[in-house]
């Protein structure tokens, strides 16, 4: 078996020891990629988790064959924030099935970034449920697709978010954009969760 | 733990696992734990085994691993749980919980402030 890896492999630095984890959710063809490659010092690279209804993650190739196992791709970036932490970039897709994982794959995530395109609105309401429901911190990006105003009050309401939950514009091919839009997210975790008086409704933070 | 018999049916993925199965919380590697290789691989190995020990000469989180050997995430995880196991490879797991740590979400506001 062939196991040949790009050429273009960066190492992390032999004191890396810290990884986090921020994930871009949203509908098809938002932008979630481009988010990503946009920040990211490698190439994205893809890969996938497969698991079965009854909610185990499937290593048992035998669970595979049956019918009842679902599959979810993602892709993924990566950032060297200094000697010891790496933050991880996970773009997922927003569809249902993608849910059943997030524990498996996601629980620990500092926070999401939920990307919106505010032609199509209504494709973010479930990530954006789904989101509240794990009690993980999140921010709304509206991507720039050539529209007008974007990141307005209208969209606010559309989505019934909370007036916490920061709500900016982005670019998705911007890697200063895509840079603010991560700065917004840790920003709004650390005012909303570092504050010792201010920790409800923490997420779950088991090791899966 | 199963072990398959004489008759299964070759899979890659089954055969790469040899069928075992080590699902749920047992499983101590995150997406984005950092392993790193603590020797060299030996004649005999399993190329799987191989693969991953080349690939965490510096440090390598769990999901590059996988997305670098095309397998899907658990099916590495239980590579990985070999070579844990045989101290192979040693593993820097995140340190949690950083959500409500203000000092790790000080150092990523300066580390993306810095990009
Ligand atoms: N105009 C404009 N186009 C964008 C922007 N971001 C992404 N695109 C384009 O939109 C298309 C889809 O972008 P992707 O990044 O692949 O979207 P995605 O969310 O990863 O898509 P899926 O993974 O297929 O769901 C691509 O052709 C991008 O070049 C943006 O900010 N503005
Ligand atoms: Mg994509």
């Amino acid at each position: 078996m062939d196991f040949a890896t790009s050429d273009a492999r960066t190492p992390l630095g032999a004191s890396a020891d810290n990884g986090l984890k921020i994930v871009v959710v949203g509908g098809f063809g938002v932008g979630k990629t481009t988010l990503v490659r946009s920040v990211s010092e490698i190439r994205p690279l893809n890969t996938e988790e497969t698991m079965t209804q009854a909610g185990a993650g499937v290593d048992d190739i035998r669970q595979v064959r049956g019918k009842s196992a679902t599959t979810v791709a993602f892709d993924f970036g990566r950032i060297t924030l200094d000697a010891r932490n790496v933050l991880y970039l996970f773009g997922a897709p927003g569809q249902e099935r993608f849910w059943f994982l997030w524990d498996r794959l996601f629980s620990g995530t500092l926070g999401a970034v939920v990307l919106v395109d505010t032609r199509r609105i209504d494709d973010s309401w479930y990530a954006i449920d789904r989101l509240e429901h794990h009690g993980t911190p999140f921010i709304v990006a509206c991507n720039d697709f050539g529209g007008a105003v974007r990141a307005g009050e209208d969209v606010r309401e559309a989505l019934d978010l909370d007036p916490q939950v920061p709500l900016i514009d982005c670019d998705a091919r911007s890697r200063e954009s895509g840079k603010h839009t991560l700065i917004t997210l840790v920003q709004h975790v650390k005012n909303r969760y570092a504050d010792p008086s201010a920790r409800a409704g923490l997420p779950r933070q088991e090791y899966v | 733990m199963s072990r398959p018999g004489r008759d299964d049916a070759p899979d890659r993925l089954y055969t790469i696992t040899q069928g075992r199965s080590r699902s749920g919380p047992d499983t101590p590697f995150d997406l984005v734990t950092l392993v790193v290789a603590e020797s060299d691989p030996v004649t005999g190995m399993q190329s799987e085994h191989v693969a991953i020990l080349e690939l965490t000469r510096f440090p390598t989180s769990v999901v590059e691993v996988a997305a670098e050997l095309r397998l899907p995430v658990s099916i590495t995880k239980v590579l990985l749980c070999d070579l844990l196991a045989a101290g192979r490879v040693s593993a820097r797991h995140p340190r949690r919980p950083a959500l409500t740590d203000p000092d790790i979400l000080e150092q990523v506001l300066v580390g993306l402030r810095n990009l």
